[in-house]
């Protein structure tokens, strides 16, 4: 369970003052479900679930995930979360299995816990022709599938997804994007942020609208296209946030 | 304080810096191949041409003593001497190194001479050139065995005894060890390669560990794992502290075998110049580790802390670059002659090590200076590493674009 109240967060910039990156964003995301934040590049995604993830610290606000708050208890939440995004590259100098391993033991797995998971996943991952290959040998489909047994190896309740599919081909895109329909189904409490339309039509359970750091709308996308009297879904975004869209470089 | 997740941290970076070929030449190869390649390969290169200079006859020029015909010809005769034709531009032929030395005679220097009256002779040289220091050498051996001579014959005529010559012997003598004498004389080094190298071997790892993860985008990665961030800086606070120790110690024995074995199979380049060897003895060798530990605590940590703040070992790179001069002038102030350690100097960081390093290597314990250096040094790398785990809590630092 994931439950934002109030989530903001200020940045200073020398020449730009301050920035409002997240301001007063509420939402709740329940296990069994995939929470999408739908946005522009700058929109706030990102800063929104760094502070989930307890990367960054929230300036107003908070949030609890799993009964734990990621301001009082940041060691707790990151324990019950797995986090995956584009920008969480892999050490080049590890095997997938070391660098699997590495994060199951700072996650406080013992040795024999810790050696049957990662069996288990590298099995379900199909990743033992791998395992011993360093990662900056390893193909774009295989840092991904590595990337996903990192998030993984301590079997977290929670998975957060930062644009997990930017930059990927079709097929290592398709690998993630049933990677996180398993969490579903696993019942794990997912929320990812996209650009993308159709991974939000395939996807989510419910949609939050994001621009300018404030979510603007919220619903699952058949109440979006009943409220906004449209069916294509890119369209009901561009109505939303038309109003409330300044280019990422003018803010 | 959980010690598993830092050994854990520690454990895997030490892991990926053994794998990491820029790592290993930093800390591991160059220390271990500067002295021998340093001490054999210039050592020989310096002996060859030191030996090539001894055994090339100078080019010396003559002016004036056209009324001393016999010391003209027996100064043409000298072994390695060859005289060239006088010429009023000498001083271009000295500073252009066509000729190595121009000797000057004064008018009636003969006639002068056979009077007992006082001379001078004036040798003009190349100051600092081997060749003419050779040259210079040579026409002034010729002229005090002149003396010599005119001054025998004259003490022979009037009966008086040869030892009149040399009646008055001044002489200095050493009372103290070798091994002072050889820690006073280039003892000074050691500090200063100790300092240096543990400088040179944080240097990398530490830009790797903090800035290379910027770079690789790693840091998130592990941001988003449960480490908590002092475990996470402390842990690779650890293995910097460990590549400063292992690159200072490395670069010791090297220098040690270097040597011993210079002096085992080169024994005229250790001696021949008269330098005492200096025995590093193996309580020196640990007391000077010991000492080290402080130092190399604070090196990593302010190295930690300023190449977290770059964005990529680039800048880290030319951040570090002039904090290098920094460490340097203390660390060389071993060697300056004159300055010891005292409770002022005690405290100041650097300095102190090296002044302390040196006093180490002659066998010389100040007691309460080494306390009062081991405390001070303790409590700034205290101060740096707190900084640095500081830094290690700043989304500002981590986040930085």
């Amino acid at each position: 369970m994931i439950e934002a109240r109030g989530l903001s967060k200020r940045f200073h910039n020398k020449k730009r003052g301050e920035i409002r990156a997240v301001d007063n964003v509420s939402f709740v995301c329940k296990p069994g479900q995939i929470y999408g934040l739908l946005g522009a590049n700058g929109a706030g995604k990102t800063t929104t679930l760094r502070m989930l993830a307890t990367i960054l610290e929230p300036t107003d606000g908070t949030a609890v995930i799993c009964g734990y708050d990621v301001i009082e208890q940041p060691e707790k939440v990151r324990a019950s979360v797995g986090f995956l995004s584009t920008a969480t590259a892999l050490y080049p100098r590890l095997s997938a299995q070391e660098l699997v391993e590495y994060f199951g033991r700072l996650n406080g797995l013992d040795e024999p816990t810790l050696k049957k998971r990662v069996d288990d996943i590298f099995n379900r991952l199909d990743m033992n022709g791998f395992r011993d290959r360093r990662c900056d040998k390893l193909s774009t489909g295989m840092k991904q599938k590595t990337s996903i047994a990192r998030t993984l190896v301590h079997d977290p309740p929670v998975m957060i997804f930062d644009e997990p599919t930017v930059g990927l081909d079709v097929m290592t895109a398709r690998t993630i994007t049933a990677f996180i329909r398993e969490c579903r189904d696993r019942g794990k409490t997912v929320i990812f942020s996209t650009h993308v339309m159709s991974e939000v039509e395939k996807l989510c359970d419910t949609v939050g609208v994001i621009q300018s750091g404030k979510l603007l709308a919220e619903g699952t996308v058949t109440q979006l296209r009943d409220k906004y009297a449209e069916h294509d879904l890119e369209e009901i975004f561009v109505k939303i946030v038309t109003p409330h869209y300044v280019h990422v470089e003018a803010r | 304080m959980s010690l598993r997740n830092i050994v854990v941290v520690y454990k895997k970076e030490l892991l990926e810096s053994l794998r990491d070929r820029r790592t290993l030449i930093s800390s591991i190869l160059v220390p271990l191949l500067a002295f021998p390649v340093l001490m054999v390969g210039i050592g020989e290169l310096a002996s060859e041409l030191y030996m090539e200079a001894s055994h090339e006859p100078s080019k010396i020029m003559i002016l004036g003593g056209q009324d001393s015909p016999d010391v003209l010809d027996r100064l043409t005769k000298v072994k390695n001497l060859r005289v060239v034709p006088a010429s009023p531009n000498y001083i271009d032929l000295i500073s252009n190194k066509k000729i190595r030395a121009v000797v000057e005679l004064p008018p009636g220097f003969q006639a002068s001479a056979e009077r007992g009256e006082h001379l001078t002779v004036k040798i003009y040289i190349f100051s600092g050139d081997l060749k003419s220091t050779f040259g210079a050498t040579r026409i002034e051996k010729f002229f005090t065995e002149y003396r010599d001579e005119r001054l025998r014959r004259k003490l022979a005529a009037e009966k008086l005894p040869e030892g009149l010559m040399n009646f008055l012997e001044i002489k200095q003598q050493n009372v103290v060890s070798p091994e002072k004498v050889a820690a006073e004389t280039y003892g000074g080094f050691i500090p200063y390669i100790v300092i240096l190298m543990c400088m040179t071997g944080a240097m990398y790892p530490a830009m790797d560990l903090t800035a290379g993860e910027k770079e690789r985008g790693t840091i998130e990665t592990i941001l988003s794992s449960p480490i908590e961030r002092t475990h996470l800086a402390l842990g690779k606070f650890l293995l910097v502290v460990t590549a400063s120790l292992v690159t200072a110690s490395l670069a010791v024995i090297s220098m040690g075998t270097s040597v011993t074995l210079l002096s085992r199979f080169f024994p005229s380049h250790v001696e021949g110049e008269g330098l005492p060897i200096l025995p590093i003895h193996f309580e020196t060798v640990i007391a000077v580790f010991i000492i080290a530990v402080p130092v190399a605590v604070l090196f990593a940590a302010v190295l930690l802390a300023i190449s977290l703040f770059a964005r990529s070992i680039k800048e880290a790179t030319s951040y570090l670059t002039p904090l290098t001069f920094a460490v340097i002038m203390p660390a060389v102030a071993g060697i300056l002659p004159g300055i010891e350690l005292t409770s002022k100097l005690a405290v100041i960081p650097i300095l102190s090590a090296s002044l302390l390093f040196k006093e180490l290597v002659s066998g010389t314990y100040h007691w309460n200076l080494i306390a009062l250096m081991f405390l001070s040094t303790s409590i700034y790398a205290g101060i740096a590493l707190f900084i640095a785990v500081k830094m290690f809590q700043r989304e500002s630092v981590l986040f930085r674009s």
